[in-house]
């Protein structure tokens, strides 16, 4: 497996999905809308409450927030790995590459990184921003700085690159089975669905605490496992060029 | 530079390509004619390092096919045209040549000198930095052929070139290809045009799910069974046709223009005859001549016999 060939592939389609605006419309909006809305929300919640009982409700409510960073680590790379792979299958230029002197598996290591690397830079660079406006707005009702912590640590560098593999490797098995970029982005739209749920229950009162967020990772650590035998048993160019719709 | 010994692909029940069998020589054109479905872009897969073989075994620019290792370096000195230009419309024609040419881990000084002189030769370097999209069909297969060139393969696959182009497109990608032959590149042209493989091939091959034969064009007519003799004449008649027949007891005798057409097995022995009954019924002879079956016919008579040779 040379990386060196698998980031040519990444570096490629990132360039074309650069002038994509169903790509990247919600690459930039999602985490910038997270970013803002949530932190204004909070800011508002502070003002109107004048400080009282906000100590036990306001963490609570922020790492609840803070979820919809795993959300979007789960929905955007879908939009990307939909397009990556079903918009070769349209402009027929699978075979193209499959010619090519590159192994199946650095074609979906490029296809993999494509959707990832951007998700995780539109993310991190989302929360960066979250933090720094929820610490200015809470700092005085809280008395402390509430960011960072380790609950976030874990969601940015152990749950969201966990989730965003898992919603690729999710999205490939789709897009073998789809003929258009939108069915896939809308079959593969599900892998957010349990992510959802935990949000919910986050708003309701299951602490979405470090010990959880590790158990929660530990089981999408499986998933992307299961999931990456059977994608890589689908991603291959018998598969593709003989049995693909 | 291809050898193929029995090579097979099934698919389930399938069988897609039976036990094929060839020797294509280095700077060879080699047209393979078959109808729609008949195995050639499945042929070409397996030949290409694309799909994995089912049975029998190839030997490609020198490597064995089916192993890993042996199919990046077969992909690394062949180049492929498929059946669908699949070009990134997006992107312009010099980004699309300058993507695959990276793949194929040229260095950049090469690569740029590769992809100027290519789109040069396409007529296409005033237009390299247009989007594809922008392109008409016959510029876009050009470009696609200029991909398959562009790490200066030793052997081409070219799967239909010319399908769905309209005649203008056509003869330039054709042009194209004649040059690529004076550049003594071994190329496997897949066709169902037979004009194109009489006009371009060294040799052909017909394919329907087994090979059916190969040879030159001109071997393949001459081998022919059916052998005619043409009788030019000076106002032909029906009345004449029909005398002809009964004198010569043959049913193969066609009137077309000016010309009577007349099957015969041993034109040596039968065209003294033949002379002698036109004459008989009245007719003025201009010429006589030996007609060869057209690519066309052999074609034809080979894809729809029910047993056709082995």
């Amino acid at each position: 497996m040379r990386v060196s060939q698998a980031w040519l592939v990444a570096r490629h389609d990132m360039g074309i999905f650069r002038h994509r605006w169903g790509v990247m419309g919600p690459l930039i909006g999602l985490p910038l809308g997270v970013a803002i809305g949530f932190p204004l929300l909070v800011n508002y919640i502070v003002a109107t409450n004048g400080g009282s009982g906000l100590n036990s409700y306001l963490p609570q409510l922020i790492n609840a927030f803070s979820f919809w960073f795993v959300i979007g680590a789960a929905s955007l790379p879908t939009a990307i790995a939909a397009y990556a792979i079903v918009g070769e299958k349209v402009e027929k230029s699978l075979e193209p590459l499959l010619s090519t002197p590159t192994t199946d598996g650095e074609i979906l290591l490029g296809k993999t990184l494509a959707a990832f690397v951007p998700t995780i830079l539109a993310i991190w660079a989302g929360s960066a921003l979250f933090q720094v406006l929820i610490d200015a707005a809470t700092r005085g009702a809280l008395g402390y700085l509430f960011y960072p912590n380790w609950e976030m640590f874990v969601i940015l560098f152990v749950l969201t690159p966990l989730v965003c593999l898992y919603a690729i490797e999710f999205s490939v098995l789709v897009s073998s089975r789809v003929t258009d970029a939108r069915s896939a982005q809308q079959y593969a739209s599900i892998t957010f669905v349990p992510l959802i749920f935990l949000y919910v229950a986050g708003e309701i009162g299951f602490s979405l605490d470090t010990t959880h967020l590790l158990y929660i990772s530990g089981i999408f650590a499986v998933l992307v496992l299961a999931l990456f035998q059977v994608s890589r048993r689908i991603f291959h160019r018998d598969e593709i060029l003989t049995r693909w719709k | 530079m291809i050898h193929a010994e029995g090579l097979t692909k099934r698919f389930g029940n399938l069988t897609a390509v039976d036990q094929i069998s060839l020797d294509i020589d280095e700077g060879e054109v080699f047209g393979f004619l078959g109808p729609n479905g008949a195995g050639k872009t499945t042929t070409v897969r397996m030949l290409a390092a694309l799909i994995s073989k089912t049975s029998g075994r190839a030997e490609v620019a020198g490597y064995e096919i089916g192993e890993e290792a042996n199919e990046l370096k077969i992909r690394q000195r062949i180049g492929v045209l498929p059946d669908n230009v699949g070009l990134y419309d997006s992107t312009s024609a010099y980004q699309n040549l300058e993507y695959f040419g990276r793949l194929h881990r040229m260095d950049p000084a090469t690569l740029r000198k590769n992809i100027e002189r290519l789109l040069r030769m396409m007529d296409l370097w005033e237009k390299r930095d247009l989007p594809v999209s922008t392109y008409s069909k016959g510029m876009k297969q050009k470009v696609a052929i200029a991909r398959a060139l562009v790490h200066d393969p030793i052997l081409l696959f070219l799967d239909e070139p010319t399908a769905n182009l309209d005649p203008e497109a056509a003869k330039m990608v054709r042009d194209v290809i004649l040059e690529l032959k004076k550049e003594n590149r071994t190329i496997f042209l897949n066709t169902h045009n037979l004009d194109e493989a009489q006009r371009i091939c060294d040799r052909v091959g017909i394919i329907r799910t087994r090979l059916l034969t190969t040879g030159s064009v001109e071997s393949l007519r001459s081998g022919f069974s059916r052998k005619r003799t043409a009788v030019r004449l000076q106002r032909p008649t029906e009345e004449l046709v029909a005398a002809v027949k009964q004198t010569l007891h043959k049913e193969g005798v066609e009137l077309s223009g000016d010309r009577l057409l007349i099957d015969v097995e041993d034109p040596d022995r039968e065209n003294p005859d033949i002379t002698e009954a036109v004459v008989a019924a009245g007719g003025r002879v201009i010429e006589l001549s030996q007609v060869s079956p057209s690519l066309e016919e052999v074609y034809l008579k080979l894809v729809h016999e029910e047993n056709p040779p082995p």
